[in-house]
């Protein structure tokens, strides 16, 4: 091959491992670095999440690194000038941080509840939630409210794990994978990893989605469903299983509530509830003794079905036979909901007996001796390996809750949770149904919650509402409104609190959170809220912090911007104590380092927490004599302890760092990790690695590591109690706070139904469905989605502008032709777009690719760019609020009434042809001015690392060699 | 040897891993660097050696979507290659590598115009086509691991869709590839015999349900109510 030349001057280079952060993945990279700059950014073999691949976003980190939008140095709103104009003068950091003390300071002495602390793609929830729970304010929350919450929930709540983060496809072994709605983020590489896997063995690949590209593109089958009508397809399975008698009758008995018995006393006071002995422990009915008796005993003979009586007369019923009879009816029929769902009846009924088959006729067996949390002993886990993953299609519908309850059921229904093939858990999870923490509700001055600000209620008497049944927190989680919401609604603080409802704050602090564009509904008229003045001419959120590492639109209504790191550049944890990357095999964490120095006058956000901490004296940041506990945040990673032996990171504990998942704090425990590639896997035993909610082992492992407080057995609800409890205050029929409104009692009433219903989305309900025959819905591409800055220099040029996707041959029936000008008009307003004629989208359903659009000028983009001139936002037309009907309603969160997740795909619209001449994208927004201090976008980019070494061709070979 | 790439349109979900992958390694690369023109203005446009096309296959709901990269074939017949008036670029005798000698190139477009696979870029900074080398300064580049001896595109492709290999060597992984799996050329009515080879999207076996579906189906619960104990 003749001699090559040195491409690259090994000695001169560094290679250094970190953790991405373009999404939520948090991937293990490799990157080498050169002159102070970046060469490569590659995937790390060896990382359990990634194994040594990397997306587009992860590849395009150069460019991120590169971007004319990074923040240089702490900004302060330009006295006199207004917010929103853009004017800013920069400040030190000392300025910075002694003025805003002083304001958190003086709030926190005062009444705390008036800070509001929110985090967008906030990757350390339990440092943000430590913080805030130490200064004191329950107005405190991450994205999840707009994001995925009704995934979480619905797990949390079900199976005691769930989709994402807290739980996989068994990608090895399954051989049926159904993918509900967009997934393209929620995972990324995983995912991408997982469908070769499946495919390679020929496993069969479902996607259910009005849109068929991304991963759909490659599915076997495409389930070209209406937006928010899963519930109802995911119910017509069951029905189509329960009539053909395909369900886990082993299963459901030994691990499921599906025995224990419901008191069936209609209109009375503990209708609805398990029956339960004077201990609490819910009692099933033992046929061999002909009497109840304790659920969880292994020597009895639990009946699966049946009516009975309990010995206090009161007739019961099985949770099985409640659920038997409400799906078996006729409503379910594929017949009766193929014409809603927009999936013809056939496939429906088909679908469900392919799974079937899989599940009981292609059974895997995996001989291992393990021992059940009840003690008994087992020879083989037995797996039905039918998958599933569902995240944001599922999730952003106001009947998600329900709807991901409903898929969890059939997954519960095959047998297929934890189950080799199946759907596993991650580590922490699982954990208690729900797990045991409670919201904190009580404030008071200079004095920390007693508890984190979120939590998992059970019962009404957990809600964050105060005597008269108002809201205490500012986006009225855990209120009438939402009353399990476990990730608050950050997409209704902007608001309420400029309402002043329920009380007006002082202070907001946004980190990495773009409120005022393609994170908020409604966007106009949050900006214009975000501006809005009193009569005393304040504003009406007097103070505005925003932290973020580039300019986004939110910079631009900040008061006080306090610029953030790269991901390059910065000290992170990915802790087991909130979203850890674990696998289902290896709970796992990680952590990021400074692969770069910071060039410009910017820190950390957590570095800034950990400093406003011991400022403002926090308890758990001080010590007694009131001196600062912890120097920096690589200290108060290394010794925080949340209890004795547990802090952030698993690995290297103990002095010596010989510890694993319990250990004193370990001084070096950031030089373990940064020699291990930067992150910690522990490697579970064969016998601890399936059917975790009931394997004893397994338990005592997770019991150690503080992931669970107890070896008990967690048990699947089919039945959710807890929903049934706030159902009955609704009906009036608790003994325990009840709401006093009607529209509350009548939302507990529908929507808290404690066995899985489908509903139409809310939105639906107070609009002429006829009027607005389109739902529209948003999916954001895999090379941006949840990139969280740019436009990315290199990214952009994949796609700049987005357009109106529509199905072709209803738009030929509209007489729209391809790329033409329509107006497509919501409830709230209208938005002027170009529509692109395709076949992958279901035939009443519109959709175009998120947060392309961007105000002209932010994230460094020249004003005439194609995102702010040509892209657009969808969100113009969603409301925050539910569609006004001059009812009690008009002012309710556009959400789901059970968990205030964002109803961003309730959305419905529709489309009529431009008039000639109109053309162009409109609404246009005015242009956000330069910071003080940014450097103007280059016009041209030639980024490279080192002075290329090139091949050349011999003039022997040009001569002697034609080709 | 006859080095080349072998791309699964089964398991490609069109991502764009590959063609950021190579971006990002070979601005620094020996081709480097890659310009990009209006990075942050009106109508970016840059020098990609690996673009992803996205396609539809059939109509509604019968349809299928195809993502398609596309990078330079390494034609064993190489027509960029005959036009060439400077002799700048040429395809080498030991790898079959089509390359481009910069200093030889004068930016000319002949190639470009002659390539179906639309896989040469002019610099418009430089005035030099460019163009995929799969990544020559990587797999030759002894100082790697063994395992990242292999091009940008491969290595971070996160369906598993890309293999690199030696098309001459009967037992390597893309000749097998292509083998079981039927692989196809791309355009081979054109004669070029391009080396890279695109693996058809296959079709799971249909999953049977006769032995699921009962005769006589169940319409009440009354079906599973077991019999009273005898007292």
């Amino acid at each position: 091959m003749g001699t090559m030349p040195d491409f690259e001057d090994h000695a001169a280079q560094e290679v250094k491992y970190s953790t991405c952060y373009m999404c939520a993945c948090r991937c293990g990279i490799k990157v080498t670095v050169e002159n102070n700059r970046i060469r490569y950014i590659q995937g790390n073999p060896d990382h359990p999440v990634n194994r040594g691949v990397l997306c587009a976003k992860g590849n395009a980190g150069i460019m991120k690194q590169q971007s004319p939008a990074r923040l240089r140095q702490p900004l302060m709103r330009k006295p006199g000038t207004e917010r929103g104009a853009g004017e800013f003068e920069p400040v030190s950091w000392d300025e910075a941080l002694d003025m805003l003390t002083r304001r958190l300071a003086r709030i926190r002495a005062s009444d705390p509840r008036k800070l509001a602390f929110f985090t967008g793609r906030d990757q350390m929830q339990a440092l943000t939630g430590l913080w805030a729970s130490q200064f004191g304010t329950i107005n405190w929350a991450a994205h999840g409210g707009f994001c995925s919450v009704n995934m979480a929930a619905a797990g949390l709540y079900t199976m005691g794990h769930a989709f994402w983060e807290f739980g996989d496809p068994d990608w090895a072994r399954s051989k049926y994978f159904m993918l509900w709605g967009v997934a393209e983020d929620h995972a990324s590489n995983p995912i991408k990893l997982g469908i070769e896997q499946l495919k390679r063995r020929g496993a069969k690949f479902v996607a259910v989605n009005p849109v068929r590209t991304g991963y759909q593109a490659v599915a076997d089958e495409w389930v070209s469903i209406r937006p928010g009508t899963d519930g109802l397809f995911a119910l017509s399975m069951i029905h189509v299983l329960l009539r053909n008698d395909q369900f886990d009758r082993d299963y459901l008995l030994r691990y499921s509530n599906a025995p224990w018995l419901v008191v069936d006393t209609p209109g009375q006071k503990g209708h609805g509830l398990i029956l339960r002995d004077e201990a609490g422990k819910p009692l099933c009915w033992d046929e061999a003794a002909g009497a109840v008796a304790d659920a969880s005993r292994t020597d009895i003979r639990p009946a699966l079905f049946g009516d009975y009586t309990a010995p206090d007369g009161r007739p019961v019923r099985t949770v099985m036979t409640l659920l038997a009879e409400r799906y078996l009816d006729p409503e379910y029929a594929p017949e009766q909901v193929s014409g809603r769902c927009g999936v013809p009846a056939e496939q429906i009924e088909r679908l469900a007996l392919e799974m079937a088959h899989v599940a009981f006729r292609e059974t895997i067996e995996i001989p291992c001796r393990w021992t059940d949390a009840y003690g008994r002993q087992h020879d083989r886990f037995i797996g039905r390996p039918v998958s599933m993953h569902a995240m944001r299609g599922i999730s952003a519908h106001s009947n998600g809750f329900q709807t991901c309850r409903a898929i969890h059921l059939l997954q519960i229904l095959l047998g297929t949770v934890d189950v080799p093939g199946g759907h596993l858990a991650k580590a922490p999870y699982p954990k208690p149904i729900p797990p045991g923490i409670k919201p904190a509700r009580e404030t008071a001055p200079d004095t920390p919650l007693s508890g984190p600000p979120l939590g998992f209620p059970t019962a009404p008497e957990d809600l964050v509402i105060d005597a008269e049944g108002r809201p205490l927190r500012i986006d009225k989680a855990y209120s009438w409104d939402a009353p399990i919401s476990p990730h608050g609604l950050m997409h209704m603080v902007i608001t309420n609190a400029v309402k002043g409802d329920p009380y007006p704050i002082d202070t907001l602090i946004l980190f990495m959170a773009n409120m005022s564009w393609n994170s908020t509904m409604n966007t106009r008229g949050v900006m214009d809220m975000l501006r809005e003045k009193g009569e005393d001419g304040e504003y009406k959120i007097p103070f505005i912090v925003v932290s973020d590492a580039f300019h986004s639109e939110m910079v631009h209504h900040a008061d006080l911007v306090l610029p953030d790191t790269t991901y390059l550049e910065r000290h992170d944890t990915i802790s087991l104590l909130d979203r850890p990357i674990s696998e289902p095999h290896a709970p796992a964490d990680s952590i990021r380092q400074p692969v770069l120095e910071a060039d410009r006058d910017v820190r950390p956000w957590q570095e800034v927490l950990v400093e406003l901490a011991g400022r403002l004296g926090f308890p758990a940041f001080t010590r007694e004599d009131g001196s600062r506990r912890y120097s920096s945040y690589q200290d108060f990673i290394i010794h925080y302890e949340k209890e004795p032996g547990i802090g952030f990171l698993a690995g290297w504990r103990g002095k010596d760092g010989d510890q694993h998942l319990r250990g004193e704090p370990n001084p070096r425990q950031w030089e373990a990790y940064a020699d291990n590639g930067c992150f910690f896997a522990h490697h579970l035993e064969d016998h601890q690695k399936y059917y975790r909610f009931c394997n004893r082992d397994y338990l005592e492992l997770a019991r150690h590591a503080g992931w669970v407080g107890s070896t008990e057995p967690i048990v699947q609800q089919l039945y959710s109690e807890p929903l049934q409890r706030f159902r009955l205050a609704g009906e009036g029929l608790y003994d325990g706070p009840c709401p006093s409104s009607p529209e509350h009692r009548e939302r507990l009433t529908r929507y808290f139904d404690p066995l899985p219903i489908w509903y139409p989305p809310l939105e639906h309900g107070r609009i002429d469905e006829q009027a607005y025959p389109f739902h529209a819905i948003t999916q954001r591409p895999m090379f941006m989605y949840h990139a969280w800055d740019s436009q990315n220099a290199w990214l952009r040029q994949i796609c700049s502008a987005n357009v109106l996707y529509m199905n072709r041959a209803r738009a030929e029936a509209m007489g729209i032709p391809d790329l033409s000008w329509v107006w497509v008009e919501s409830h709230l307003g209208r938005m002027r777009v170009q529509v692109k004629c395709i076949e992958a989208v279901e035939p009443d359903t519109v959709w175009t690719w998120n947060a392309i659009g961007k105000q002209p000028g932010a994230w460094g983009l020249s004003t005439d760019a194609d995102e702010g001139r040509r892209g657009f936002l969808l969100n113009h037309l969603i409301s925050e609020l539910l569609p006004q009907r001059g009812d009690a309603l008009d002012g309710m969160t556009n959400s789901d009434p059970i968990t205030g997740q964002a109803a961003w795909y309730d959305l419905r619209v529709r489309i009529t042809p431009a008039d000639p001449g109109e053309a162009g994208t409109w609404p246009e927004f005015e242009p956000v001015r330069p910071l003080p201090g940014a450097q103007p976008s280059p016009g041209e980019v030639r980024y490279h690392s080192h002075r290329p070494v090139r091949l050349g061709r011999s003039l022997w070979d040009v001569l002697t060699r034609r080709g | 040897m006859r080095l080349g790439l072998v791309i699964d349109l089964d398991t490609c979900v069109g991502c764009h891993a590959c063609a950021v992958a190579c971006k990002q390694w070979n601005t620094s690369g020996t081709s480097g660097p890659l310009t990009d023109e209006s990075p942050y203005g009106p109508e970016p446009s840059g020098v990609w050696f690996n673009r992803v096309r996205h396609f539809e296959v059939d109509d509604y709901p019968h349809n299928k979507t195809v993502n398609m990269p596309l990078s330079c074939m390494h034609c064993e017949n190489a027509e960029c290659v005959d036009v060439c008036p400077t002799g700048a670029s040429y395809k080498r005798a030991e790898d079959g590598i089509v390359l481009v000698d910069h200093d030889k190139c004068m930016g000319c477009n002949l190639c470009a115009w002659a390539c179906p696979y639309g896989a040469r870029e002019l610099d418009p900074a430089e005035g030099v086509m460019k163009k995929c080398t799969l990544c020559i300064d990587r797999i030759y580049d002894a100082a790697l691991p063994e395992a990242e001896r292999q091009p940008a595109c491969v290595i971070t492709c996160p369906a598993r869709a890309r293999f690199f290999g030696d098309f001459d060597d009967p037992e390597s992984t893309v000749s097998r590839l292509v083998r079981e799996r039927a692989g196809q050329k791309l355009l081979p009515e054109l004669g070029y015999r391009p080396t890279n080879t695109y693996l058809p999207p296959r079709t799971a076996p249909p999953v049977p349900t006769d032995d699921v579906r009962r005769a006589q189906p169940v319409t009440g619960v009354e079906a599973w109510i077991p019999a009273p104990e005898p007292r």
